[in-house]
């Protein structure tokens, strides 16, 4: 029973990068615990082929199930079912809302222990050790679990893809009876785009703007400083915001946006939730600026100016446009 | 028609949390409010009362936490639900996400819902793993993180964003729906609601009373257990300043970047 299974989520043909991340380091946590890495792939969208392709990552098996994807509850009734027919010590699952639901909901389906916004797995003394960020990040606590399986559910980008040269892993296509309740929800329409396509993810200078804008017309003021950086600059968003039809969702980082890691984050009128932390805390330079002196943001942010940012961008960007200008 | 809002009570965002150092649970004395969160599943509630849009005889409040939780229970009434539910029990202290989510399905069924609203996540905790546990043991369908919520031929018609863009998913009632801040803006409660709120019903249940199996919850029967905390490796701390001079805020902000060859 030291072996460890992974939901390795996909979408359009790819696996999703945190769950090969995931994947990667149920290989090694697997070798640490002297069992074997499994993948659960749902859904038709994957076929065996791509299934196989697991083994680069180090499943040494995959389970394939066939089914309706993007919803977490028919994705239960399955790893239960896999489960029940193999032990596991370890259920594993990379960062992502779909992760979350699943790995939710399979703790209430097999009374299991349940560990969030994992950043590292471990064995001490034998057993199963989750470490887990609290507080803001202010503290890890460390997690075992008196259940037998424990169910980690890692933080977004927590553990990276890697490699491992097995070759390719065998298939095997498994029936599972969905529950009844799994069966009343039906995904009408899957993975639309929101908002003009903007890039992000390669720029050097992000100005992102949050709720404290105040109004969908407080972007302007962050376009307006993105140029006067120049090229390579561009301006991202926050989940609330773009919810709000403030911004595209091209543009969203966290959680269930965009991972970025520019050379300079400016963020304006965020909060600094742990959902939009998660994709930007790689961020060479972070400044923020915002009135709420109590903002999370401030915890982490390198230079913070606690004010009203109508009052500073403006002549921040008429500051940043004389500097280079006089170049 | 009954809709059952889930609740909770947690410290003001205000107050500086801490972890108790012997037991490794979060230390939750303080000033305390009612979780942001949510007032958006109980402000949803009362939309789709007012919509007509279902038959909504009854909104039900449900928490379970100490006795001051009857504050979130009030302000929830002062917010628009017509009664509330009290778990309130010694056996329920230190109980975990999968603990805290039984023993509520266990007082929700007594209540027989239709649909079942939460806010997306607890201010306190950083966890948003209730409702996909909540719907777990009512073997209802579930959705998390919901933006926009309309009722179709008896039907829930969610939008919400995941991981690859927004999904629009049908869910059939009974269910259980976590409701993202996105997908409304909560009304104030009036002075007269505020005052009114005590006057509520407001029902005190124990876990003998709801058969909840006493080992399955509390600190003794949490299946993932604190073990030890320690120190993350942190960035320096920032600078952090007030703008009280907008002109020389602005020289700093420029100078740190210029500092640092952003410019």
């Amino acid at each position: 029973m030291p072996d460890v299974l992974v939901y390795a989520l996909h979408h359009e043909g790819a696996f999703n990068r945190n769950s090969l991340g995931a994947l990667s380091e149920a290989a090694r946590l697997a070798g640490e615990l002297g069992g074997e890495a499994h993948a659960l792939v749902y859904g038709d969208g994957a076929d065996a082929a791509l299934c196989a392709t697991l083994g680069r990552y180090g499943a040494v098996k995959v389970h394939r199930v066939a089914g309706p994807e993007g919803l977490a509850q028919p994705v239960v009734d399955a790893m239960a079912h896999v489960m029940r027919d193999h032990a596991f010590a370890c259920a594993l699952f990379g960062g992502g809302l779909l992760g979350f639901e699943i790995g939710a909901g399979l703790a209430a389906r097999l009374r299991a222990g349940v560990a969030m916004e994992v950043i590292g797995v471990s064995v001490k003394d034998g057993r199963l050790v989750a470490e887990r960020t609290i507080l803001g990040d202010t503290q890890i606590s460390e997690v075992e679990f008196a259940s037998e399986v424990g169910i980690v559910i890692a933080r977004l980008n927590a553990f990276e893809p890697v490699e491992s040269g097995h070759a390719a892993a065998p298939v095997e296509q498994v029936v599972v009876e969905p529950s009844l309740f799994s069966t009343r929800a039906r995904m009408l329409r899957r993975g639309e785009q929101r908002g003009a396509d903007v890039a992000i993810e390669g720029a050097e200078v992000l100005v992102a703007g949050g709720r404290g804008l105040g109004r969908p017309e407080g972007f302007e003021l962050c376009e307006e400083l993105a140029r006067a950086f120049g090229p390579g600059s561009a301006v991202a968003a926050t989940r609330a915001v773009v919810d709000a039809g403030w911004y595209p969702y091209a543009a969203q980082i966290g959680q269930t946006g965009k991972t970025v890691a520019p050379k300079l984050y400016l963020a304006a009128g965020v909060s600094g939730q742990v959902q939009h932390r998660v994709g930007m805390l790689a961020s060479e330079n972070i400044v923020a600026i915002n009135k709420d002196a109590g903002a999370p943001i401030f915890d982490f942010a390198d230079l913070g100016v606690v004010g009203d940012l109508n009052k500073i961008l403006p002549k921040l960007a008429a500051a940043i446009r004389a500097r280079r200008g006089g170049r | 028609m009954r809709i059952c809002v889930l609740v909770k009570e947690v410290p003001d965002a205000a107050v500086r949390k801490r972890l108790d150092p012997v037991s490794g649970r979060l230390d939750r004395s303080g000033e305390r409010t009612l979780n942001p969160f949510d007032t958006h599943a109980i402000e949803a509630a009362v939309q789709i009362r007012e919509s007509g849009a279902l038959p909504v005889e009854e909104i039900v409040a449900v928490t379970m936490g100490p006795a001051s939780a009857v504050r979130a229970l009030h302000k929830a009434v002062s917010l628009g639900a017509d009664r509330s539910l009290h778990l309130c029990d010694e056996a329920l202290a230190g109980s975990d996400a999968p603990a805290t989510g039984y023993a509520l399905a266990r007082a929700l069924e007594c209540e027989r819902p239709d649909l079942v609203l939460l806010g997306q996540q607890s201010d306190d905790g950083e966890c948003y793993a209730l409702a996909a546990i909540v719907a777990d043991h009512l073997r209802m369908p579930s959705l998390t993180q919901v933006v926009k919520l309309d009722v179709l031929d008896g039907r829930l018609r969610c939008e919400r964003q995941a991981e690859y863009g927004y999904d629009t998913v049908e869910v059939e009632l009974p269910a259980v729906i976590g409701v993202a801040d996105a997908l409304n803006e909560p009304r104030y409660p009036s002075l007269k609601a505020i005052m009114g709120a005590r006057r509520q019903p407001l029902e005190r249940l124990t876990v003998a009373q709801l058969g909840i199996e006493a080992d399955r919850v509390g600190a003794a029967g949490a299946a993932a257990r604190w073990r030890a905390s320690k120190q993350p490796a942190r960035r320096p701390a920032g600078t952090i300043f007030e703008d009280r001079d907008t002109d020389a805020t602005v020289e700093r902000i420029v100078a740190w970047l210029e500092e640092r060859r952003l410019i």
